[in-house]
């Protein structure tokens, strides 16, 4: 009983770190129509500025809490730069955006391997993060890590940060609005390519963000982007391209049936299992779990 | 507006043509050459007043993290040597390449060092899958490599010099310390490659002929950073301790799960065979605290040959940077090879190889002594602890260097083993 709803959180906190490097990737590749590849890298640039901020703040806790607002304002000024200098000329080429951003996540990995070596580096995570929670009494208790719960809370509130976003504010009226029919929304007085901007600059700082939440659990590398993007783009594919609730579904969903495999079965083993799944469920419904007729967020 | 892409695509093909062109060229150029040496074998440089030898290792990617300190190490000894003259005259000019944790990548580059270079002997690789990826390589240009780190042993190629442990020098000493604490149930984690499969293949062996269990036998990709489900699958097993053979920051992720699941040195040993004192430092002391290690050397172990290495590299890279076991491995094949070269006064491998046997160095693991028969060396094995300031003390020890033994010949249980 404990194995099982042990292994259900490690599912659910495996989602919520699938999420998060998602969650970017579903308003720049979803709503906006670029295959960013260099996506993985304003994750990376999200986790190196935990790394360089760690080196001024001593304290671990501290500079974590700091470098959640300036991983995202680094990397969402880093894409808010890409869509002005490149993307922006590309908004009808889909995948000239593919060619175009991949040579820029190779120009970004080895910018970083320059500034701060080809080793990985590591961060301290706070005391109170690495420990756990010890949910269920008894001989065999339950134990919850304290990382994941916090990765777990930071997923929550990106999303509905978003989505409230989205939903509420007039800047998510225009998003929705140029998403929905650009031709129209430009003759309504919106300035679409300032739009277009701010919605790069959120979807790029939310990588930063998940760059953060990365530093929790593993090490610090030029490649480490390249890593997470293929997961990323597969929770979006799967999810239905531009579907929040699809994004947050999928990547939880993925995140427990990835953890259940590995359990049964192995690391490896899951991986291809999952990958398998995901193909026959392509097959099945090619557009994904949720389509609808709009391509709104919300 | 609508003019200005089709430039950027004109400009972008013109681009893209005369960049196919080049490599094109490249390509033809690299196949005349490569066909007009394959059989023999491949000529050394030594014209001038140098001699040239290859550093081949990892300096990014995830094996980065252990594979730079062992190129420091080789650098020292190569500079160590020429200021005291050199070998046979010459000074050595080292030729470092990136093997960047990709193994096509590490035959490609011990091609071009051996061919274009021309050198005398390369130093380097870690990871098995590296070293299996040379092996033809060197074999077939009849060069010689050093391989600097402790492995899974089942392997000889007459073209390479084992300078770290295998089997019998340090998992099987491993086992037996485990053993004589009674920690008889173990769980495995380990890479998924040749090194973890091969060598836990081998523990099964020495756990069912020693009244050893085990429980469970998990291995996670290379540069895999999720290890929730391995630590709550360890977890769950209660066994007495866990025999860890992941590779390279895996490590880090590992070790931070481990400590989240409420698991300790305390709770549940972890003893690792490939974490030194490098790796320690950056992984973090606070996950490691009172974990095991099993080496041959220790930045703690003493002897004055120790004490000249150890201040000899804090002097050159930084009073902060630990010595471990594969530096010290890569340090001591630099002083073997020369040793080696000056026996057989060529720098000619065949004579190098022939003089080879019993050839002895005063390293700081204590003596060590090639064995030609295999072209392993002897080497004591070592038990540590890992300490709270990183350094890891010497629990156990086996007293005399040990015979090499890759194939396991000695132990009636390894039989069946390929």
């Amino acid at each position: 009983m404990t194995v099982i709803l042990g292994q259900t959180f490690t599912g659910i906190s495996i989602g919520a770190v699938l999420l998060l490097i998602a969650l970017g990737l579903s308003l720049t590749f979803g709503q906006m129509n670029v295959i960013n590849m260099a996506h993985g890298e304003f994750i990376m640039a999200g986790a190196y500025t935990t790394y360089v901020l760690q080196k001024s703040i001593s304290s671990a806790g501290i500079s974590l809490l700091v470098a959640l607002p300036v991983a995202f304002l680094v990397s969402g000024a880093l894409g808010a730069l890409l869509e002005w200098l490149l993307i922006r000329r590309l908004y009808l080429r889909p995948l000239d955006t593919l060619l175009v951003t991949w040579g820029v996540s190779l120009m970004l990995q080895q910018l970083a391997r320059d500034i701060f070596g080809a080793p990985n580096v590591q961060t301290r995570a706070p005391d109170v993060l690495t420990g756990n929670i010890t949910l269920l009494g008894g001989d065999d208790p339950l134990t919850v890590a304290n990382n994941r719960l916090f990765i777990l809370g930071l997923a929550v509130t990106a999303v509905v940060a978003l989505s409230l976003t989205l939903r509420l504010t007039p800047l998510g009226r225009r998003i929705r609005a140029v998403v929905q029919n650009r031709d129209l929304a430009e003759v309504s007085g919106i300035s679409t390519s300032t739009v277009d901007r701010t919605a790069f600059f959120i979807g790029s700082g939310l990588a930063g963000v998940a760059g953060v939440a990365l530093t929790l659990v593993g090490p610090i590398g030029p490649t480490m982007g390249t890593n997470v993007i293929i997961d990323a783009f597969l929770v979006i594919v799967v999810g239905g391209i531009g579907q929040l609730k699809g994004t947050v579904i999928v990547a939880f969903v993925l995140g427990v049936l990835q953890s259940v495999l590995e359990y049964s079965t192995t690391v490896s083993v899951a991986k291809v299992l999952v990958l398998v799944g995901i193909v026959a469920f392509l097959q099945w419904r090619p557009q994904g779990l949720y389509t609808l007729r709009t391509r709104s967020l919300v | 507006m609508s003019s200005v892409p089709h430039i950027h695509r004109r400009r972008f093909l013109a681009g893209t043509a005369a960049l196919a062109a080049v490599v094109a060229l490249s390509a033809c150029g690299a196949k005349t050459d490569a066909a007009g040496s394959s059989d023999k074998a491949a000529k050394i440089d030594v014209s001038g007043d140098t001699v040239k030898v290859g550093l081949l290792n990892s300096l990014s990617g995830t094996m980065a993290i252990s594979e730079v300190t062992v190129r420091n190490s080789l650098t020292l000894a190569i500079d160590e040597i020429n200021a005291s003259g050199g070998v046979l005259g010459k000074k050595i000019k080292p030729i470092s390449e990136d093997g960047a944790s990709d193994w096509p990548t590490f035959a490609e580059k011990a091609t071009k060092l051996i061919k274009e270079n021309g050198v005398a002997a390369t130093f380097g690789c870690w990871t098995s899958a590296s070293r299996k990826a040379v092996k033809p390589v060197f074999e077939k240009n009849k060069s010689l490599l050093f391989y600097p780190v402790q492995y899974e042993g089942l392997e000889e190629s007459p073209y390479i010099f084992y300078t770290g442990a295998t089997t019998n020098q340090q998992i099987v000493p491993a086992l037996d310390y485990l053993k004589s604490k009674g920690l008889k149930k173990l769980y495995l984690v380990g890479s998924d490659y040749v090194f973890p499969r091969t060598a836990n293949k081998e523990i099964r062996a020495y756990a069912k002929a020693n009244g050893m269990t085990i429980l469970g036998e998990d291995y996670a990709p290379l540069g895999s950073t999720e290890f929730s489900t391995i630590a709550n699958k360890v977890k769950a097993s209660k066994a007495d301790a866990v025999f860890n053979t992941l590779n390279g920051d895996s490590n880090v992720a590992f070790f931070k799960e481990y400590k989240s699941a409420g698991l300790s040195a305390k709770s549940m040993p972890v003893v690792s065979v490939s974490i030194a004192e490098e790796e320690v430092k950056s992984i973090g002391t606070q996950y490691l605290d009172g974990q095991l290690t099993a080496w041959n050397y220790y930045q703690t172990t003493p002897g004055a040959a120790n004490e000249k290495f150890v201040k000899a590299y804090k002097a050159k890279y930084g009073q902060d940077k630990p010595t471990s076991d594969p530096m010290e491995a890569a340090y001591v094949s630099v002083y073997l090879w020369k040793a080696m070269v000056e026996k057989a006064k060529s720098f000619d491998p065949e004579k190098v190889k022939a003089a080879s046997d019993g050839i002895t160095f005063d390293a700081p693991e204590g003596k060590v002594t090639i064995d030609g028969a295999s072209q392993h060396i002897y080497k004591t094995a070592r038990i540590g602890k890992i300490g709270s300031d990183g350094l890891i003390e010497q629990v156990w020890d086996s007293g005399k260097p040990i015979k090499p033994d890759p194939y396991l010949k000695g132990y009636s249980w390894a039989s069946g083993l390929s």
